[in-house]
């Protein structure tokens, strides 16, 4: 195989790959567009999405779309369930309260989802095969296509809702201020919820394209780490930098560990993204896309 | 008959300081009514108190002879107060046109997943808003900015877009804090104008928070004048200028209220 080809399977890999850290990245976007909540639990979200949907498929033995379907009522309830009962009570209160308590949330969710369905890494089938599809010098794992394809449907979806559907607007308008949002007559809190829980659409989703890939278990909730490089690259509050920085994250892991693995053995994935965030941050700090008033983390 | 709007013996004290005491006030439908004192007076205080963002710590406020002391923000909004805010508050980065969609918001029934597959139903109650706002955006002479986005508009226009966002809402009691605060001479009589027109055309009682006595000598059919947090005057402007303790309290010793600042 020639150099350019190598290059090219990297690139298309790092792409689909990017694309499904995009839609990680969504839920968090989506969340801190309209709150102004930094979840740092995102990956163990899309972690217990695993767990609900193996959980239906091996333990209860049921159909994959209702194990499916399960799982995204199971996530639309938990958003719902976790603005109501910890979020709201932190509204007006500093970021950094809700940092710690997203920070907190992700350790029990960590504990809770072995506690709950064993600790051993469940596979999560889907019906569309491993083969990869040949399109010489390429090839494609089948779920990787599949899950790029809905990452870029639902970004687009939630891209359209913000900008141009009446609930989307007022999305934003609380986002922008929850004061004023009050005064247009706008319930504050139910936008919250609703943000919340689109939140749980996404990192359900998530959850059974990574849990296909990855098997499910406590490590699922690692594709969160990719996040953050994402929303810092993209920023935090744009779905257009969404896509961008997951593309970005997904290529630039995919080319480094291309070409510095070998040498060093293993592992170049995992810091190169961060190595990016670190530069952008120099010289972007407010991401690509992002508003330029930014809360530092 | 009973007031549109009651406030009975309310108070507002924030860590130690009296913000407002005792305060009783009635607005009657179809006023156009100042709150005038020097700073620190009591009047945002005052007006946060009626959009529901400070509840009273005693006394009691009711719109239309239903109590809303207690009710939150957007149920205030709602029921038919709409508010501009002292600092502009517009959604920057929206356009007038949203902006001004936006209080139309709470008087559209479908929901989110009708807004997401965008039903005909939903299509056609948004072009019925979407008329009601033109009549605003024209009512404005705003017309050829519908879709620039509001920060982008010089600082007079946007006081004008704020008060067209609170007349998105059908106010019964428009509450406008310093609605010509910062605005240039020309800038405030034609906010004037529109304020006047508002309440004679659209039908809309006014309580206004304004600095600039010319204005408010002008157009207000009462003021009131806070000072310390307690009510010290109120009447016809005419009553007012001539109130010693008025003119003691925040106009000063010497000076006349009336020669100064009123414009003809």
């Amino acid at each position: 195989m020639g150099d350019w080809q190598f290059f090219a399977l990297l690139l298309s890999n790092g792409i689909l790959i990017g694309l499904m850290y995009s839609l990680i990245a969504l839920g968090f976007v989506l969340v801190y567009k309209a709150t102004d909540a930094i979840n740092f639990a995102q990956g163990e979200f899309v972690m217990i999405a695993g767990f609900v949907v193996v959980g239906f498929l091996i333990s209860y033995g049921a159909p994959l779309w209702l194990s499916l379907v399960a799982a995204l009522l199971a996530m639309i309830a938990f958003g719902f369930g976790l603005e109501r009962a910890m979020l709201r009570k932190l509204i007006g209160r500093p970021i950094i309260a809700v940092v710690m308590a997203t920070i907190g949330l992700a350790a029990v969710l960590r504990g809770l989802g072995p506690l709950l369905w064993g600790a051993d890494t469940k596979p999560l089938v889907l019906p569309i095969g491993d083969e990869p599809i040949l399109l010489e010098p390429l090839f494609i794992p089948p779920i990787q296509l599949v899950g790029a394809t809905v990452s870029l449907l639902f970004l687009g979806l939630f891209g359209w809702f913000f900008l141009k559907s009446r609930k989307g607007i007022a999305m934003r308008a609380v986002a922008d201020s929850q004061q004023v949002a009050m005064a247009m007559g706008i319930n504050v809190e139910r936008y919250f919820a609703l943000a919340w829980a689109m939140t749980g659409v996404v990192s359900a989703l998530g959850g059974v394209i990574w849990g296909n890939m990855l098997g499910v278990d406590v490590h699922l909730s690692l594709v969160g780490l990719k996040v953050f490089p994402v929303v810092i690259l993209g920023g935090l509050d744009s779905i257009p930098g969404a896509i961008v920085g997951g593309l970005i994250v997904g290529v630039v892991e995919n080319v480094a560990a291309g070409y510095i693995d070998p040498f060093v053995g293993g592992g170049t994935k995992d810091f190169a993204p961060y190595v990016v965030m670190i530069i952008a941050l120099m010289v972007r700090p407010y991401g690509i896309f992002g508003k330029q008033i930014i809360e530092r983390v | 008959m009973s007031a549109l709007l009651e406030i009975r013996d309310v108070s507002k004290t924030f860590g130690g300081v009296q913000a407002v005491t005792r305060l009783s006030l009635d607005v009657e439908p179809g006023a156009i009514l100042s709150v005038i004192g020097p700073n620190g007076a009591g009047k945002t205080t005052l007006l946060n108190m009626i959009s529901g963002f400070y509840h009273p710590d005693g006394g009691r406020i009711a719109l239309e002879g239903e109590d809303i002391t207690r009710v939150s923000p957007s149920h205030v909004a709602r029921r038919g107060v709409a508010r501009t805010f002292q600092n502009i508050a517009l959604f920057k980065g929206m356009t007038v046109l949203d902006n001004l969609m936006l209080g139309r918001h709470v008087r559209m029934r479908s929901g989110v997943l009708a807004s997401f597959v965008y039903w005909r139903l939903a299509q056609k109650e948004e072009v019925a808003h979407r008329k009601r706002v033109e009549d605003i955006i024209d009512f404005l002479r705003i017309t050829h900015l519908r879709r620039v986005p509001t920060g982008a508009l010089p600082y007079g226009l946007q006081k004008r877009v704020e008060l067209g966002r609170a007349l998105s809402l059908d106010p019964k009691i428009l509450l406008l804090d310093e609605p010509m605060g910062g605005c240039n001479h020309e800038e405030k009589e034609d906010m004037a104008r529109f304020i006047l027109d508002v309440n004679e055309e659209w039908g809309a009682t006014v309580i206004l928070i304004e600095h600039d006595m010319g204005v408010v000598m002008d157009i207000s059919d009462r003021v009131v004048v806070l000072d310390m947090g307690q009510k010290i005057a109120e009447g016809t402007p005419d009553e007012v200028r001539g109130d010693s303790d008025v003119i003691k309290a925040y106009l000063g010793e010497s000076k006349a209220p009336g020669n100064g600042g009123v414009r003809g």
